[in-house]
């Protein structure tokens, strides 16, 4: 059956893949420049790899496959639009497209497909997108996920997601979002929100808030291909600090939870499980970004992640340096849960009570009254100081907010323990 | 590419800008060629809406909304994109006191 005429073309097909997971986000990125549309460009990117699929077995690869798709891909965009509308109305979307890249091989220059894909990052990140349609717009357009996957790795209906996408296209062409890279001065409040957009994706895959598995690791992975991305297209400081926190926290991924699929905190986990290729590409980039003496929140955190990585046990663990660098942290980033995550640190380096004490001041403030984990550490702080009741309270306050279902089973393990 | 810039502020707000401020911000953005039509307005307390129903006209006090902050004003510029006239936007001076939508202008299809 594979036989007979299929024995020339299936490598070309096998090529064909290739091309298509190497080049398909690019070729998309410079179709949504060059014919202004992301609809537009979408079709156009099929309508190419279609016409590759017949015309490549035959005449075989051209010699820079990338040009060829985004030319063919535009003259079919063009030859739809002139099957579906008047002449008139041709001559004037001729009109509007970029005149500057009509020598096709200025669309294969690495620079400005590279230019492209970061356009298209910051126009599916643009602050004017409701936060949920700027992680699915990211997830299908720079990740060539598709709709169903997204939906499912979010548990969100797909219809609902296709929606969201959807509305967010028109908003783009009809707010005339532009297709480009903020300048300098807008650069860093616009590259925080594309970091975000990347950490949420990251989270969202390693630490699911609802449903029956601790990961969705197809999200992590993703996340994970987009920071480097990121930190190749534009290698600031927080970008690398981003790429290195979500490579050391992923590095802890075998060792966080059972087979079973019960939560293991880290205290308990066994460190010869942790990746220790991801942990030397994080901690080398830890130090990259800390060296530009601009690291932020990002590379802060994968500091702190850093520290725990490299120390044989929790004993073993340098606490005073990790407390230290919460307080830089808090420094750069005012936030009731920094302080929760100090607060254990100064649990570890001066016993519970002086961990206690500053949980205690916290929830007293009124914040975070509503977190599960804020819950969780000081029942854990009493468990250690044998204030069992207390403990019970604050473990049954912290169940009551907790909807991810081997967190829910940890913490009615601790609870039954406390009856013994 | 035209977009109408709202001003939104709460009641007690709506002097906290000075006039005179206001007045300057009109006059660089017409300068600067970006300006189609500004106008503050009364406060939303001697407004009248008037709908037409079956051929009926109807006038009444209001309009009454649950939002505490009411529009107060409007900006029509002409700008490059979005991201254009957000920079316009974040330099009306109610922006540091209430809040500015910005909404692109639809062309009336014929």
């Amino acid at each position: 059956m594979v036989r007979s005429g299929a024995v020339t073309t299936e490598p070309i097909h096998d090529a064909l893949n290739a091309v298509y997971i190497a080049e398909s986000r690019r070729v998309l990125a410079t179709l949504i420049r060059v014919l202004g549309d992301f609809d537009a460009a979408e079709e156009a990117l099929h309508d190419a790899f279609r016409a590759a699929l017949e015309q490549w077995p035959r005449d075989g690869i051209p010699d820079n496959p990338r040009a060829w798709l985004v030319s063919t891909g535009r003259f079919k965009a063009i030859d739809a639009i002139r099957r579906r509308k008047r002449f008139d109305a041709l001559e004037d979307y001729e009109e509007g497209l970029d005149v500057a890249v009509e020598d096709p091989a200025a669309w294969a220059d690495p620079e400005s497909v590279e230019d492209d894909r970061l356009r298209l990052i910051f126009t599916c990140c643009h602050p004017a997108l409701a936060a949920d349609a700027q992680v699915a717009l990211t997830l299908r357009e720079v990740c060539g996920l598709t709709t169903e996957e997204i939906a499912r790795a979010f548990l969100t209906p797909a219809p609902t997601l296709a929606q969201r996408i959807v509305r967010a296209k028109a908003k783009i062409r009809d707010a005339q979002i532009p297709y480009q890279v903020p300048t300098a001065t807008e650069l860093p409040e616009r590259l925080d929100a594309v970091l975000r957009v990347v950490y949420l994706v990251f989270n969202e895959g390693y630490s699911a808030s609802s449903g029956a598995t601790v990961t969705r690791s197809d999200l992590s992975e993703e996340a994970i291909r987009l920071g480097r991305l990121l930190v190749d297209l534009l290698p600031e400081p927080e970008a690398i600090g981003l790429l290195a926190l979500m490579l050391l926290q992923e590095s802890r991924r075998a060792a966080r939870s059972s087979p079973s699929g019960e939560l293991i905190l880290l205290e308990d986990q066994d460190r010869s499980l942790w990746n220790k290729a991801q942990i030397e590409e994080g901690t080398g980039l830890v130090r990259r970004a800390l060296a530009s003496g601009r690291g932020g929140p990002y590379a802060i955190q994968a500091a702190i992640a850093a520290v725990h990585a490299g120390a044989a046990s929790v004993a073993d663990t340098d606490w005073a340096e990790i407390v230290g660098l919460y307080d830089v942290l808090l420094r750069a980033h005012q936030s009731p849960v920094v302080e929760l995550n100090r607060a254990v640190a100064v649990a570890m380096r001066d016993g519970p009570e002086a961990g206690l004490a500053i949980i205690d001041a916290i929830l007293d403030r009124g914040e975070l009254k509503e977190y599960r984990l804020a819950h969780a550490a000081r029942a854990d702080m009493c468990r250690r100081l044998g204030r069992a009741a207390d403990a019970r309270t604050s473990y049954q306050r912290a169940l009551k907010l907790s909807h991810q279902e081997p967190e829910r089973r940890f913490l009615e393990k601790r609870l039954a323990e406390l009856s013994k | 590419m035209k977009y109408l810039c709202l001003v939104y502020l709460e009641a007690d707000k709506l002097h906290a800008v000075p006039d005179r401020e206001c007045m300057a911000c009109g006059d660089g953005l017409r300068k600067s060629g970006v300006l189609v039509a500004a106008e503050a307005l009364q406060p939303v307390d001697t407004a009248t809406t008037v709908r037409v129903r079956n051929g009926k006209l109807s006038v009444t006090d209001g309009p009454f909304t649950e939002t505490k902050e009411q529009l107060a004003g409007f900006y029509l510029i002409d700008a490059r994109d979005l991201n254009d006239a957000i920079q316009v936007a974040a330099k009306i001076p109610p922006a540091r006191e209430g809040s500015i939508e910005v909404r692109p202008v639809r062309e009336l299809q014929p």
